[in-house]
Formats: C-alpha cells, structure tokens, sequence
C-alpha cells in the first residue's frame, strides 16, 4: 500500500497518464490549446480515476476518512453541477422525507454508479428518522 | 471615595476595554472543564459502538452516531481508551515519542477522552506538542483580502501584494452577496499576478461557494461550519451528513476543503447543553475528521472574544489547534477575527501558534487595513505587516511572510490592478479607468479609491454568475491582453486542479509552484536538530527587511576632516596651576568628527571652552591613548588637572565631570546620554567644572531624560565606540594639545 505514497504528486510522476474528466490527457492541456478556443471548464476538471488514485495516497499516509471522501468525490465527477447543489440541499435538516433520500440514493447509484455516496445517503436517511431530521 | 491617579489610568488602558465574564458552566461559558462534561468510556460490540462517553446508543444523538461510525477508528478504540490520559498528555510533550505513535492511538479517542488529554497540559506542554503533531513540517500562512467598496482592482492589488509577501492562501469575502463572482475572480487574477500557487476563496454562503469552485474561481473553500452540539448544527442548516457530501461534491470539482469549528459558537448560540466549549470542539474535530475533510480551521474564529472573555480562553484556543492536529486534521489556527484591543495580549496570544508553528498561524491575517475587513476586523492588519517580519528575524521563527521593498509592492500591485482591468475589458465587463488603476497601486484602503458605480457593476456580477464564462475564459482574456505570465500561473492552477494533489492534507504550493502536502512534507519534529526550521535562503530572505542598513552606513556620517585647528604638541604633562583639563577620546576630531547627536567636534569644544572661560577659568586639552571609556578619559585629566578637575569627553559625546581623588570608576557628574546633550549643555559642563576647580557651590546640569535614546541609537553607539577603541594605543601616554581659539570677550 506504501508503493502509492512513491506516485505523489501526481502532476510529477504521472502527469502523462492523467486524464481530465472530459477525457484528454493532462498534456493537451496548454497555453496554445486555451488561446485556440480548444478548451473549456470541462477539460479542466478532474476525473474519476485520478482521485481514486489520490484516495489511495491518502489511506497509504494514514488518512482513510479523507481517502473515503475522495472516493465518493470520484463518484460525483459525473454528476452535473445542478444536481450536486440539489443533492446537498435535499441532504440539509428537514430537507427530505425519509423516501425521498432513498429514492436519491437508488438513483444516484443506477445512474453514475455511485455506490458509496448511495450507502452514505442511505445511512443518513436512517438517521435522520431517528434523530427528526427529516422534513416534517 | 478617592481616586487613585494610577488605577484612573489603568482603567483607559486597552486592556480594560475588553470584556471579562466570570465562569457559568450552565450556559456554557467554561472554556475547559464543565462539572457536565462527560466521562470518557467506550463500549464496542460487533463493530458496533454501544457506548461512547457515557451515552448509550439509544441515547446518542447525531453527532454521536457520526462520530461512532465515520471517525473512530474502532480496532484501536480498546487499546487508545485504556491508556491514561495523563500518559497521553506526557507523550505529546516528549520529543521523542514521534507523532505517528501517538496519532494511531489518537484515532481511537473519543470527544471526552480527548479533552480529558489536553487538560492535563499547560500551554508550553501544548506548544510543544503542536510544533510535533502539526502534520505539514513547513509552517505557511493565509490572508484575507476584502475592501468595504468591494474595489475590483484594489482587491486585485492587494492580493497580488498579499502572494507577494508569502501568504500560500488568501481569502476574500462579501458585503454584498451578488458580489461573490468578481470578489473572487479578483483575488485569483490578483495573487496569480504576485505568485502562481497561491491558493485563493471567497467565503460565502455554502451552495454559492460551491458555484464559485465549480467556475474554476475558487481553489479552495474553509467555510464548512460544523458544531458540537446536533441542535446547533442544525440551527446551522446542516447535518455532518450534508457537509461531509458537501465535502465530496467540493473534491469531485477538485478543490481543497477545509471546515470551520472553534470553540464558543455553542454558548453563542445559546445551545451548549451545559458542556465545556473544549469538549464541544473535541465533538466537531471528530466531526469534521469523520466527514473526510482534510483540515479544520478553529482557534475559536470569530467567537474569539467569547473564550478571551473567560479564564483559561487562550489557553483552550491552543488546546483546540492542538486536538485538530493530533486528530491529523490540517489547522488553520485562528487569530483571525479581532480578538483585543491591547496590542500586548493580541501579540502574546499570538506566540502560542507563531512559535510552535500551525499549518496556517493565521486563518486570515488581514493583509488590509481593519477598515477594509469584511471578516469583522482583523486580529492583524496591514499596518502590522513590519512587526510582524520583526518577529520573525527575532526569533528565527518562520511566520510564512517575507519582507517586501516600498517600489516592489508599488510594481506588483500596479500589475494585478492592469490584470483585472483588461479581464474587466476583455469579458466585456464594467470598465476599470487608468484613474482606478493609479489608484489603487498606491492605496492603503478603500478611502484611497473612487467610487464606483455599483449597480451595473452589480447587474455584471449577476450577468457573469448567470453566464458561460468560466476561468478558462479569464486565462484566454490575460493571454489575449499581454500578461501571459498571469494566465500561465492560473492555467497551472487548473492543471493541478486535475492533478488534485491539493487535496491531500494540509496542501499549498511552494515559491515554485511545487505541491507541498502532509504526504510529501510530513512533519517530523523530534526535538533539537529535527523538523522545521527556517535556514539558508529562507533565513536570509527573513532578515533582510527594508530597515536594515550596513554597520559602516552608521559610522560614515562621523567621519569628516581631521580638525585642523586642534594640533598635538607634546606628552602633557600634570599642571600647578587651577586650571580644568578636557581630555578626548583617541579618536575625537580626527578620526571621527562628529558626536552621536550630530555636533561637529569643534562646535563642542568651542562650548566646553567656552563655559570653563565664561567662570574666569583657564582650560587645558590634552588627548588620552591608552583607552576609549569616558570614565577612563575623564580619570587622566582630573590627576593631569592642576585643581584636580577633569571632563572626560568620547568622540560620540559622552561625558563626565571628574576630581582625582575619586576612584575611576567614580565622578562628579556624568552624562551618559549622549544624544540628548546639547551645545548648551556643553558649555553647562564647561561652567560646572571650572565652579568644581574653584571650589565653589554647584548645582548639576540638569539633563533632559530620553529613555527612547539607548533604543534609537546603541548600534550607532557601540559602532562609534568601536570606532574609537580602534585609536587606543596602550603604551602611548596622553598628549598636550593646542586648539586654536579665543574666548569671545
């Protein structure tokens, strides 16, 4: 597990074989592709690999809360900007009902995968139902 | 009842502007150890906690149960509970338990457990143990840039200023909210002027600050508020559910997170379940730990007042940043909001994080005037940017700033300012003016600027939130108007935005552009010889402020002509008759020509003369080689004097009145201070000691008391003293010498 700690930084050691979410390769991205009007904020964004990989950098250094949130972000790079801000709303006290968060869950798992955010949403609506959290 | 002069003048100071609250456990006001904080236990059954802290799992609350399942590590929970927390406490204060040791069992504590360590330590013990658990080795520091007017280019001009002087952060903020977009993009245009890798965020409220990162204008994002109490976070509009996705979703766009605690906000909002302010951080450290944030900033932030109110505030402000870093959170340590008047106890509270070291010393040194500080007034401001590289060369203590000349400051803030101006034009916004430019190159603060017309600024901001435009078009606007090398620095920032090492704990950039994390610069403090310590260039950098001059710059203006009218004539020789012998230092009127006080060494003697003449006194001169000290000096002509009275008189100006049957060391009068004496005092001493040689009653020269002299001067002083000590010749005896001149009759 310690070999991951060898790879950082990432834009050192692994620069040619990092993606951007839009899918080209952290080498395209230059000053001449800016200035030509190739690029846009998409190209760059992160991608999902990338932060797996620096989730393994941080369980590899001792951090394994921060690797699991790195994990989930992996998940949510897929999701659009208005459905991230709508998913943290619905998440904020007395937001949703108890369906509601489950349903998001369901969905947000079929629709990008996101397995750890699903199981993270599923244990908040069941906590949310215990402590009154939920929308009234 | 009387009035004691003294005690009315203690009650102006500014100290006794502040607000002292005795204890009151009830409500919360009790920094460290409420009789309501709970014990530390913990029970663990199939994975599970059935017990933590005293509460049994029907009872926990949410804060509980997210810290049960997200921050406790429960295969070490057993081992970290059973051991004392005294132990613990000695640990962090040993230099050679390394911090990962403590660290692993730290990860299986509990609130309780936690707060039950760090009340064991006095702040030294804490000190030390930050200077060991904060997890990046080199300390940095962050900023806050905000102006009242919410100026686009001197927001610009004072964070390139700002990345200039070394902050690796800086954080701007919003009088008005529709403000955000250009707030933002200003201080990232501003500090990529200054420095590429400057980290940069606009504090608002959390779906906008979310909106702000995904536009590429933020780099990171600290105001995540979590709190120990679950009704208080509630009252915050979020669960540690909400935040930790808030978290996640902050990451998934590659940007920095970092949360916000600190002791007080509880009490202050008047729901601290009757619970210690340390043990309620202790809950949110767990809490921000569990939600996956790689940081906290806490130090109590803009509760300070509260903790400082109360005995042992400052105390458990130290033991929160302490706790973070044991927790393996990144810390961001306060001394942000304005926490007192006195400029004594704002600076000693400081020492508690400068002298350990914090990941940022400050989460916002205000590197604006207070005025201008949207974040409820600095702590620090700009007007205390010189003292605080002081402290710095000081203590050899690494503060995370650097000293800046007056023309580099003017340079660089004139560019950000024409950055933003040709983004403004570029992006078809408001027009920035060449008036706007000028200045804000110079200001100081907002009242330095003209006014702007703020609603189509306003309508702009709107326009620009609402629009396409992203920072991949502000980069294309800096390379389409010539600052190439400010687009560069933001392009990078999105290369490494994909990259995201920066999301790794504790993260900035160095002066070259080079990530500098826990993972690559992980803390290894263990005592002398191990760690952090600024050296080399850094130490060089440090001391070289602006106000620093060469020794020789002090000794030059001295030097003059040789006194053509003062001539050597032969060994003098002891007199008969009553006479007042002066008698100078090796160097005086030759090789040097000028006293401290900047009086020519012939205008001196001409007083001198002068007063021992206006009593009817003859006087002889005669110059001493064997020493430089006054007394010294002043001994040979008192025993070469006839009437047995002497001055002694230094080429700096220093001098005494003395009789031979003193001992050395002793004299008549003494006039240490150089730089006060006056030509006038000159000619007092000339009369006093031709009264002393007449053997008629003397009143002493009064001598005005300037305590600031010895501080202004004693580098000039022990330069020009070395000066002269450099004349001494041991074997050489004194010599008689004539100086051409007449009293006026």
């Amino acid at each position: 597990m310690k070999e991951a700690l060898s790879e950082y930084p990432l834009r050192d050691s692994a620069s040619a074989s990092l993606l951007t979410h839009s899918g080209r390769s952290l080498s395209d991205i230059t000053a001449e592709s800016i200035a030509a009007g190739a690029l846009t904020g998409d190209d760059l964004r992160t991608h999902a690999d990338t932060l797996r990989r620096q989730a393994k950098i941080a369980r590899a250094g001792g951090y394994p809360q921060l690797a699991a949130n790195l994990l989930r972000a992996a998940e949510l790079t897929d999701v659009p900007n208005e459905e991230l801000l709508k998913i943290y709303e619905l998440l904020r006290p007395e937001r949703a009902s108890y369906d509601e968060l489950a349903r998001l869950a369901d969905y947000l798992e079929e629709t990008y995968g996101a397995r750890e955010n699903a199981a993270f949403i599923r244990d908040a609506a069941t906590i949310y139902r215990e402590r009154s959290l939920l929308r009234r | 009842m009387e009035r004691s002069k003294r005690f009315d003048l203690l009650a102006k100071r500014d100290i006794n502007k502040e607000t002292y609250v005795e204890p009151w456990s009830e409500a919360g006001l009790i920094v460290a150890d409420s009789p309501y904080d709970p014990q530390p236990s913990i029970k663990i059954a199939a994975g599970c906690v059935l017990e933590m802290d005293g509460r049994s799992r029907a009872d926990f609350d949410a804060l509980d149960i997210f810290i049960a399942s997200q921050a406790l590590d429960l295969e070490i929970a057993q081992e970290a509970m059973a051991l004392p927390s005294k132990e613990y406490a000695r640990m962090l204060a040993d230099i050679n338990v390394p911090r990962a040791d403590i660290a692993r069992l730290i990860a299986g504590c509990t609130p309780a457990k936690l707060t039950e360590i760090v009340r064991h330590m006095n702040v030294l013990e804490m000190m030390m143990g930050l200077a060991k658990m904060r997890i990046r080795r080199t300390p940095a520091n962050q900023a806050h840039v905000t102006n009242w007017r919410e100026h686009p280019a001197l927001l610009a001009a004072d964070a390139a200023e700002a990345a200039l002087r070394g902050f690796a952060e800086v954080e701007t903020t919003v009088r008005v909210a529709r403000f955000a977009p250009f707030n933002a993009l200003a201080i990232l245009v501003g500090t990529q002027t200054g420095r590429g890798g400057v980290l940069t965020q606009c504090s608002v409220e959390e779906a906008l600050g979310l909106r702000l990162a995904m536009k590429g204008l933020t780099s990171y994002a600290e105001t995540l508020s979590v709190y120990g109490t679950e009704k208080t976070f509630v009252d915050g509009d979020d669960t540690p559910w909400s935040k930790a996705f808030l978290a996640s979703a902050y990451a998934s766009r590659g940007v920095k997170i970092r949360f916000t605690s600190g002791t007080g906000s509880e009490a202050l909002m008047g729901r601290a379940e009757q619970k210690s302010m340390l043990y309620l951080e202790a809950r949110c450290l767990l809490v921000v730990k569990g939600a996956g944030s790689q940081g906290v900033q806490n130090g109590s932030i803009s509760c300070i007042a509260l903790p400082e109110a109360l005995p042992g505030g400052v105390r458990a402000v130290l033991a929160e940043n302490l706790l973070a870093s044991m927790l393996g959170l990144e810390v961001a340590a306060g001394n942000d909001a304005l926490a007192s008047h006195s400029s004594i106890r704002k600076t000693a509270k400081l020492m508690l994080q400068f002298i350990p070291g914090a990941d940022f010393i400050f989460s916002g040194y205000s590197a604006i005037p207070k005025r201008d500080n949207l974040f409820g007034g600095g702590n620090f401001d700009a007007e205390d940017f010189d003292d605080y590289n002081v402290l710095q060369r000081d203590m050899q203590i690494d503060g995370g700033l650097r000293p800046i000349t007056e023309a580099e400051a003017l340079s660089i803030r004139r560019k950000g300012a024409r950055a933003i101006q040709a983004v403004y034009r570029e992006l078809g916004l408001p027009a920035i003016s060449d008036e706007e430019i000028d200045a804000a190159t110079v200001a100081h603060g907002s009242d330095d600027m003209p006014a702007r017309d703020i609603v189509p600024d306003l309508e702009a901001a709107d326009a620009f939130m609402a629009g396409g435009d992203d920072f991949v078009a502000v980069i294309r606007a800096l390379q389409k108007t010539g600052f190439a090398n400010v687009a560069d620095n933001i392009l990078e920032m999105g290369r490494q935005r994909i990259a995201a090492d920066y999301l790794q704990p504790s993260a900035i950039f160095d002066a070259d552009f080079k990530v500098q994390s826990a993972i690559n610069d992980g803390n290894d403090y263990l005592g002398p010889g191990s760690g952090y310590r600024p050296e080399g260039r850094r130490w060089r950098e440090m001391q070289a402020i602006p106000q620093a001059k060469s020794p020789e710059g002090f000794v030059d203006p001295h030097i003059g002509q040789p006194l053509s009218r003062l001539v050597e004539v032969g060994p003098a020789a002891v007199g008969t008759t009553r006479e007042v012998v002066l008698a100078l230092g090796p160097a005086f009127g030759c090789a040097l020509a000028t006293t401290i006080g900047g009086f020519d060494h012939e205008d001196v003697l001409e007083a001198i003369l002068g007063g021992v003449a206006a009593e009817g006194m003859i006087a002889r001169i005669v110059r001493v080689y064997h020493s430089s000290d006054c007394a010294a000096i002043g001994y040979v002509g008192a025993r070469l004097s006839g009437s047995g009275i002497g001055i002694g008189l230094q080429s700096r100006g220093t001098a005494v009145i003395h009789q031979k049957d003193l001992a050395p060391l002793n004299n008549l009068e003494l006039f240490p201070q150089s730089p006060s004496l006056t030509l006038q005092t000159y000619q007092a001493i000339g009369r006093n000691a031709a009264r002393y040689a007449m053997g008629v009653p003397t009143v002493p020269v009064a001598v005005e008391i300037d305590n600031g002299a010895r501080l202004r001067l004693i580098v000039k002083t022990a330069l020009l003293h070395r000066r002269e000590t450099d004349e001494v010749c041991p074997e050489r005896p004194p010599q008689e010498l004539r100086f051409d001149w007449e009293p006026e009759s």
